[in-house]
């Protein structure tokens, strides 16, 4: 299997939508001639032209609502915020819009719409370009919430998202577009809320979201190495839809769970997490959920406060030996 | 004065007419059932501003789509969605034309082409731009008509809106109803100029005013921007100067502006308007009463055939947040 960039992986599924669906176009902020911010789109608009790959000014509220309209009218429309900071401007159109549409028009009027950008925590970017937002989608009914963490989900889970017939909040890790991974060229797709056990365990299981999913694999290895301990490690991929049975199966067979997240504590996904755990399978618990989540704190510059926010390895060891009672 | 019938044959007289009444009589008729709480929540209603949506829908062609704000329900009956099913919609009703999950602010038409009904001031106004690009996508003759009021034309939204629109020449008509209030904030007292459509100039396309209460005037200024729009992809603004007569919504008892401007805007009330044109015309008492003898006949039964709809069942409440049903299993509890 091709070794190449998650950026990549992202711009593969792009053309390939965009090629199989006349209907698919890409939409944002120097997505065409500036190639991408992120280098995302490169090449897209000379493949495509600029029918299909359209610039738009600094508009988010403008050229989101586009794109809703847009997939009103019956087009499949990706549009791309630089960051998902930016959708913040943009707030009113994805939730009032593009969440309540189908429901407030009693199932006339679908919204196939997919937002996508980078996301999440990158180094020195201080508090207002560097957080993870997806709680906050989640929350809302009528969106459905993606978060790949390697190059192959990037891939699948978007080409899933574009196919799809609801609005999607689809969230890259800035800080893996530049990682390598494997990914299978081609028709690649990965369904939404189905999670993947990334590495299977007996002790622990451990539910990482997004990029902190390498977090949790890192510690996963200090803890086998160094502890005895083995980790049932679960990326749920979608935030919404869920995969509560993998995990649940998993919980029942470990008895112990640690959700890794990047998004706050407070009101962040994994407290949502933990509490299905617990509608489903408290009888099982042998001992309190534990979450490792970002500090309560708005991200500060500072490198070595900006370390201390975040998840490590280092939290996520000490969490997985807590509720071991190691 | 409206302008006279030598511009159009009096049948589309007569048609304008008849559906400015409808919608005079269905919105009495809701502020009847809202007192007697059949209608619940916020609802707006369009006395007063009937020429502007029946003036400008009159120029639609198959294919054109339309998008309004809460103040819809005069667009939707102007575009020929039921008043059955649109007085079931106000009620709550499974036989609305929202599945009684919308409400007043909420009216869609799949078929008709009306695209909300949205409640969200200027939401809806990017919206539109993009069913515009849709149209342009596609390469159809078609025109959208986003309709919204003088409060909305402060939002930074339909700012965004109307430069895209102009940057990428989209077919579509920005119809600002200004009614000279947002909710109790008067246009003096919320814009830095007076004539909102003169910032269609920032745009880069034209900006018109028209007589909101004449509907033969909306009616001319909006066809010929729709011609516009059709055959040269042209964007414009239409400010069509109108006026509310009701409240902002139900709750509100308008004590910002006094009686006698009320009275005044009675006086051009755009129904007596096109009434007087009609008469001059040839056309019977009787004849015009028979219009009103069925519009009122319409909102009647429309409110009837409400009535004794069946309310939603409990297992509708999970549909159309998703186009598929979920996997259960997969729900964070909707369930």
């Amino acid at each position: 299997m091709p070794l190449i960039e998650y950026r990549e992986a992202v711009n593969q599924a792009l053309a390939e939508e965009m090629a199989r669906d006349e209907r698919v176009f890409l939409m944002g902020e120097e997505v065409a001639e500036y190639q991408g911010a992120y280098k995302v789109s490169r090449g897209l608009l000379q493949r495509f032209g600029p029918r299909r790959v359209v610039d738009t000014p600094i508009s988010e509220t403008g050229f989101a609502g586009v794109g809703i309209g847009a997939a009103l009218a019956g087009l499949k429309p990706v549009i791309e915020f630089m960051t998902w900071n930016f959708s913040l401007v943009a707030f009113d159109q994805l939730i009032s819009n593009a969440a309540k549409t189908l429901y407030m028009s009693g199932g006339q009027f679908n919204v196939p719409v997919v937002f996508r950008g980078p996301g999440g925590a990158v180094k020195g970017l201080a508090a207002q370009h560097s957080q993870s937002l997806e709680a906050v989608y989640a929350h809302f009914p009528g969106l459905k919430v993606a978060l790949p963490a390697t190059g192959a989900d990037a891939k699948g889970l978007l080409k899933t998202a574009i196919r799809g017939d609801d609005p999607v909040i689809f969230m890259e890790s800035e800080a893996l577009y530049g990682r390598k991974f494997e990914v299978p060229e081609g028709e690649h797709l990965v369904p939404f809320g189905q999670a993947e056990v990334v590495r299977s365990g007996a002790d622990v299981t451990v539910i990482a979201i997004s990029k902190q999913r390498h977090t949790a694999a890192a510690a996963a290895d200090v803890l086998a190495r160094e502890h005895s301990l083995e980790v049932d490690l679960i990326d749920p991929r979608t935030l919404r839809p869920f995969d509560i049975e993998t995990v649940a199966r998993s919980v029942a067979a470990t008895h112990r769970a640690v959700i890794v997240e990047e998004n706050w504590q407070w009101c962040g996904a994994g407290a949502q997490i933990a509490e299905s755990i617990y509608q489903r399978c408290f009888d099982e618990l042998d001992a309190p959920i534990a979450r490792v989540a970002s500090l309560n704190v708005p991200m500060p510059y500072n490198p070595k406060l900006e370390l201390a926010v975040l998840p490590s390895v280092e939290r996520v060891v000490a969490a997985v030996k807590e509720v071991a009672y190691r | 004065m409206p302008n006279s019938p030598d511009t159009a044959s009096l049948n589309l007289l007569l048609a304008l007419y008849r559906k400015m009444l409808r919608i005079r009589r269905f919105e009495e008729a809701a502020y009847q059932n809202y007192q007697k709480g059949h209608i619940v929540g916020f609802c707006h209603l369009y006395i007063g501003q009937e020429a502007v949506a029946v003036g400008a829908l009159s120029c639609l062609e198959d294919g054109d789509k339309v998008l309004t704000a809460y103040r819809d329900h005069g667009h939707a009956l102007a575009m020929g969605l039921p008043a059955n099913a649109l007085m079931a919609e106000l009620f709550g009703k499974r036989t609305g034309v929202s599945k009684g999950k919308g409400g007043s602010m909420h009216f869609f038409g799949r078929e008709q082409g009306l695209l909300g009904g949205n409640g969200i001031v200027g939401s809806h106004v990017p919206v539109g731009v993009g069913v515009a690009f849709a149209q342009k996508y596609r390469q159809e003759r078609n025109v959208t008509l986003v309709f919204f009021g003088d409060g909305a034309a402060q939002q930074g939204a339909v700012h965004e809106a109307m430069n895209l629109a102009g940057l990428w020449r989209l077919p579509i008509l920005f119809i600002i109803e200004n009614n000279r209030y947002g909710m109790g904030t008067s246009v003096e007292r919320s814009s830095a100029i007076k004539d909102l459509c003169r910032r269609a100039s920032g745009y880069n396309f034209s900006g018109l005013i028209c007589n909101g209460m004449d509907v033969l005037d909306v009616r001319e200024k909006v066809g010929a921007a729709a011609g516009l729009a059709r055959e040269r992809s042209t964007p414009a603004l239409i400010e069509a100067k109108t006026y509310r007569y009701r409240g902002h919504s139900m709750s509100d008892p308008a004590l910002y502006r006094t009686a006698d401007e009320v009275e005044q805007y009675k006086h051009q009330d755009p129904i007596l308007l096109l009434k007087s044109a009609l008469i001059q015309a040839g056309t019977t008492d009787a004849q015009l009463g028979e219009i009103d003898n069925a519009a009122k006949a319409e909102a009647k039964e429309a409110v009837e055939y409400a009535l004794n709809s069946p309310e939603p069942e409990l297992e509708d409440l999970t549909a159309d947040v998703y186009t598929q049903p979920w996997d259960r299993k997969l729900l964070p509890r909707i369930g």
